[in-house]
């Protein structure tokens, strides 16, 4: 894919209107036909998932440093990795900062680590939420959705540096957990086709960072661990991601310290649509213009 | 113990993650099967580059390589030699 390639649609939906230049590589502000696309995917996807029994939380775009640790994030994509800093100095430092802005050097480093760092995944908060005790037989079932973020400054209109997520979490036992990514599966392939997209189901490959991620990204690779929804948006050759299922399988069980019904290590599993992604490959398929969208996708989006 | 085994052992200890206690483990024991998660094999691998000072090619950049005492002790003992006795 060239860069030509990313740019030419990247202008078109610019031109639209649609979407806007934020004023840094891969920031963009919508426009309220966008946003219309935006609840009719987060709508139809909460529909889709309506006999999940699942508990809807709501979460803000940033989480607690410590939780960032805990996933073991840093692990696997320290280069996607975004950290809130804040001023915590004096007055004299507080002129200094002026100084560097004025001089137009660099004043970051007046800065001091916030408690905070922002949400690379929608579901990141929900993991503390099931500690403390047996999970329920059965297991526990979340939808979550909202911002993320992740640092990758691209002229791809699909590698946004801020963007919706909506998922579906199940935690409890492997067996559970197997069932939940089976299920949704097949149900992300039906709600995605139902819009008239192109769906290819591929093990992903993660851009695990380093040597470490080697390690990793050959595991997700030959277990299958993670599988996505892909369709074109820039490219019919390349087609993006624009969801996912992964089996985490005891990997954040084990580093939250959570207990499945028969007190072995949980297992989970979730179901995520990259909102903004599906957004971009509803653009790509049916046109810039959503009121000649086909009728079928529209009452599907919006009924 | 030979001298080599014990580090291992004691880099599985501290960066393994195990809820098991390692010293109950032979050597052929799947670690995974143990409780290690993938996660925590990375720290493993990290961990043995910087004690053995050498690194992995990429070949071996992969779960299995990390899959007991013994498939790590061949994995070393092929990278960096073979132990004095």
């Amino acid at each position: 894919m060239t860069d030509e390639a990313f740019g030419a649609f990247r202008d078109e939906l610019i031109d639209s209107g649609l979407v806007i230049d934020a004023g840094a590589e891969g920031l963009y502000g919508r426009s309220f036909d966008y946003e219309r696309i935006v609840s009719g995917i987060m709508g139809l996807t909460t529909r889709t998932g309506a006999d999940e029994g699942a508990t809807t939380v709501h979460f803000p775009p940033v989480i607690p440093r410590w939780l960032l640790e805990r996933t073991d994030y840093l692990k696997s994509f320290p280069d996607l990795t975004g950290s809130v800093h804040s001023f915590r100095g004096d007055d004299k430092m507080h002129a200094r900062l002026l100084a560097l802005v004025d001089a137009g050097d660099d004043w970051v480093e007046v800065l001091e680590p916030a408690d905070v760092v922002l949400r690379p995944a929608a579901c990141h908060p929900v993991y503390p939420l099931c500690t403390g005790g047996p999970l329920p037989a059965g297991g526990r079932r979340f939808e979550v959705h909202g911002w993320c973020f992740r640092h990758e400054p691209s002229r791809d209109p699909a590698r946004m540096l801020a963007f919706r997520m909506h998922e579906f979490v199940y935690v409890g036992d492997p067996g559970g957990a197997d069932g939940h990514s089976e299920v949704w599966v097949a149900r992300g392939t039906e709600m995605y086709e139902s819009l008239g997209l192109e769906i290819d189901v591929v093990v992903a490959n993660d851009p695990f960072f380093g040597r470490a991620g080697k390690v990793l990204a050959a595991n997700q690779r030959a277990e299958a661990l993670k599988l996505e929804f892909v369709s074109p948006i820039t490219s019919t050759e390349s087609p993006t991601a624009i969801g996912s299922v992964n089996r985490h399988q005891d990997h954040f069980g084990s580093t939250f310290g959570i207990e499945s019904a028969d007190g072995a290590v949980a297992h989970s599993a979730c179901f995520a649509v990259g909102v903004d992604r599906t957004a971009l490959a509803l653009l790509r398929r049916h046109g810039l213009d959503i009121s000649s969208w086909p009728a079928a996708v529209q009452a599907r989006l919006w009924p | 113990m030979e001298a080599m085994e014990e580090e291992i052992r004691q880099i599985l200890a501290q960066q393994g993650r195990l809820p098991v206690d390692i010293a109950d483990l032979d050597n052929d024991a799947d670690l995974y099967e143990a409780g290690m998660t993938s996660h925590a094999s990375v720290s493993v691998m990290l961990a043995l580059e910087d004690t053995f000072d050498f690194e992995f090619p990429e070949s071996m950049l992969r779960k299995s390589t990390f899959e007991s005492v013994t498939a790590i002790r061949a994995a070393l003992t092929s990278l960096v030699g073979a132990p004095a006795e």
